[in-house]
């Protein structure tokens, strides 16, 4: 089974800088890591293949020091790493990155599987992943916790819902986002940082892909940034603690010392 | 400090480092409370191929030596001295046959130890064999195309988790140390067993036990060496790992100077944080400069150890008995900038300072070791040559 596995390279911090004509993130100059939900993604795709054999491809889109944060998926038990790297790809909002991700993994070609995460620590979209799925013209299932059975005809997996999970079964190949309750990634190997090392990591041009530069980047982007910022949060909380029936009295008689008007049970406070 | 390690030291460095931080960390509290052993380490250790640094690439390993050994006991031991050590001991067991084994031997086990499958203990000291390791009592005598095994060996680290336990048996009783000779014994072999397990002050995630020999008998063909080496097998072995005592110590030092450090910028006192105050300060630099001194003399005892240099006792002890000696120091003083707190066992330094004791006792005590060292200077002297 061949499975292709995106991840995204984000800031290591809260503190990013802007780019204030773009409103995009600039990535130059600030320590990068693999997004942490895709970790997830990364040891899912690594215990599929060690079960059913095959082969396992790192895929990425960005500037080409990316290429080192790839090699690092090498020493967790990643085959290739593949990144697409070109001016042409610069300032892609979730639309221009799907685009160019299902171009990358067309040109990589006979794939069974496609695992991302969930979603990515900076832009929270969680767009690409079902993005990449209708591009590519195959089904997909977001925020799968437990893959029940995987073979060569179709997929079952645990959907995570507010309330528990549904079970859905799809054929391949497919597109699957994982959250964080599916694995713990593992940590890497001596054999495998002296392979990671000793790697090359393939680096493609949007031309090498076949891309059209008309969807690619900053051109191929409907979305228009407005602002971003890190959102202040300074809500007071307090915790109340004791039995439940203690923290019931102690709420209650707070509430009450709030003189809320609770006479009318339709009013909303 | 800048230590010029290679790419691939750099790199061990790193990943023990990382395992220390993310898996040893969180447990070693809970471990050194218990008494347990740590398993789901053990097997982190195994995964990421660190056992077999100090094995050459020929039977599975790295193909390091005892500075790539000692660069994972240092990292382990920041985070737990007690979790390092059955590392650590691993690598005790398995350097007699490293360094006597036949090729048979060496296929047989090198690659189980390699891969972290199987563990590996060292059975040397006895009730009343510590520092007079002469006075051993357990016996082997050989008998057909066996030997026969008898006796107790005491306070063995990993006795009992380890499958492969190189032990030291007196074989003629009338050559005195000459008539010791090494043993490869596997668990599970009948008339082999092991005694209690030792309740201790420190290092408590290690597992501490007495191995047990009735009418054990083992194929004659687990001799490492010949008869009468045993001795020599112990000592030169002994020789060669001590600085990883040496470098378990260091990373207890550093753990517990870390912990002080970062809450001497924490606790407020005087409307100041603690480390703004002199006293604290003058203690936090002295801590710092031991530490590195210690490291400097560890690291370059272990190229002196893996360069191949056939006198290495007087290094190799010093290097034990000063990275010890400011172990013990360094803990006890990170205790005390951290005051009360430091004597709780919420704050991890007082574990540390627990720990630190044994490694100026086990694998030769200071005393012993200074012993050595001097005999070392007297021989140079007389010979009017120094060795290294």
């Amino acid at each position: 089974m061949n499975i292709i596995v995106c991840v995204k390279q984000v800031p290591a911090t809260n503190e990013v800088k802007m780019n204030k004509e773009t409103n995009t993130i600039i990535r130059e100059g600030i320590e990068a890591i693999i997004n942490p939900f895709d970790t997830y993604a990364i040891e899912e795709g690594v215990r599929i293949k060690e079960k059913t054999g095959g082969k396992t491809t790192v895929l990425s889109m960005g500037i080409p020091s990316v290429a080192d944060l790839l090699k690092e998926t090498l020493a967790v038990g990643i085959d290739e790493a593949v990144l697409l790297s070109d001016r042409t790809f610069a300032g892609a909002d979730s639309l221009a990155t799907s685009y160019a991700l299902s171009k990358g993994i067309e040109h990589i070609g006979d794939y069974d599987l496609i695992v991302c995460g969930k979603q990515a620590m900076d832009g929270d979209t969680a767009q690409v992943g079902p993005g990449l799925a209708e591009k590519l013209g195959i089904p997909h299932t977001t925020y799968v916790r437990k893959i029940e059975e995987i073979n060569d005809k179709y997929i079952r997996c645990q959907r995570m819902t507010e309330d528990g999970y549904d079970i859905i079964e799809m054929p391949l190949p497919a597109v699957i986002t994982v959250v964080k309750e599916i694995n713990e990634p593992r940590l890497p190997s001596l054999k495998g940082m002296m392979r990671a090392k000793r790697a090359v990591v393939t680096v493609l041009t949007a031309k090498d892909i076949g891309a059209d530069s008309d969807l690619c980047g900053l051109k191929g982007s409907p979305t228009q940034v407005v602002k971003t910022f890190v959102p202040v949060h300074d809500v007071q909380s307090e915790m109340i603690e004791g039995e439940p029936e203690e923290q019931a009295e102690k709420l209650a008689k707070k509430l009450l010392s709030m003189q809320f008007n609770t006479s009318d049970s339709t009013e909303v406070i | 400090m800048n230590y010029y390690l290679t790419e691939e030291q750099q790199m061990i460095k790193e990943l023990a480092a990382k395992i220390a931080d993310e898996k040893v960390k969180p447990v070693a509290i809970k471990y050194d409370e218990e008494g347990t052993f740590p398993h789901d380490i053990v097997k982190i250790l195994a995964d990421s191929d660190l056992c077999g640094v100090y094995i050459s690439e020929e039977y599975g390993g790295f193909g390091g030596g005892i500075f790539e050994m000692a660069l994972v006991v240092e990292e382990l031991s920041r985070a737990c001295g007690g979790i390092a050590l059955s590392f650590a001991a691993s690598g005790l067991g398995a350097f007699p046959i490293i360094l006597y084994g036949t090729k048979e031997h060496k296929e047989k086990y090198l690659p189980q130890i390699a891969s972290g499958a199987k563990l590996a203990a060292f059975g040397l000291t006895e009730a009343n064999a510590g520092s007079d390791a002469a006075g051993i009592q357990t016996t082997a005598v050989l008998d057909g195309d066996e030997y026969i095994l008898n006796g107790t060996k005491q306070w063995i680290t990993n006795g009992g988790e380890a499958d492969i336990y190189t032990v030291i048996a007196c074989t003629n009783r009338a050559k005195g140390a000459r008539g010791f000779s090494a043993f490869i014994v596997e668990k599970g072999t009948p008339g082999f067993s092991f005694g209690k397990k030792e309740n201790k002050m420190g290092i408590r995630a290690s597992v501490t036990s007495e191995l047990v020999f009735e009418d054990c008998r083992i194929p004659k063909e687990n001799l490492l060496s010949k008869p009468g080496m045993g001795f020599i097998v112990a000592m030169k072995t002994l020789d060669r790992t001590r600085p990883g005592v040496a470098a378990q110590a260091l990373g207890i030092a550093q753990g517990a100077f870390d912990e002080a450090l970062k809450y001497s910028g924490e606790r407020v006192q005087f409307d100041k944080p603690i480390s703004s105050f002199q006293a604290i300060q003058h203690m936090l630099a002295d801590m710092a400069i031991q530490i590195e001194a210690a490291r400097c003399l560890v690291y370059q005892t272990c190229k002196l150890v893996d360069s191949g240099a056939k006198s290495i006792s007087k290094e190799s002890a010093m290097s034990k008995v000063f990275a010890s000696d400011t172990a013990m120091k360094v803990t006890i003083d990170a205790v005390q900038v951290m005051g009360g707190y430091g004597y709780m066992k919420e704050y991890p330094v007082e574990k540390m300072m627990r720990d630190a004791k044994i490694t100026q006792i086990y694998e030769g005590t200071n005393q012993i070791q200074r012993n050595v060292i001097a005999l070392e200077l007297i021989k140079e002297q007389k010979s009017g040559k120094k060795v290294n």
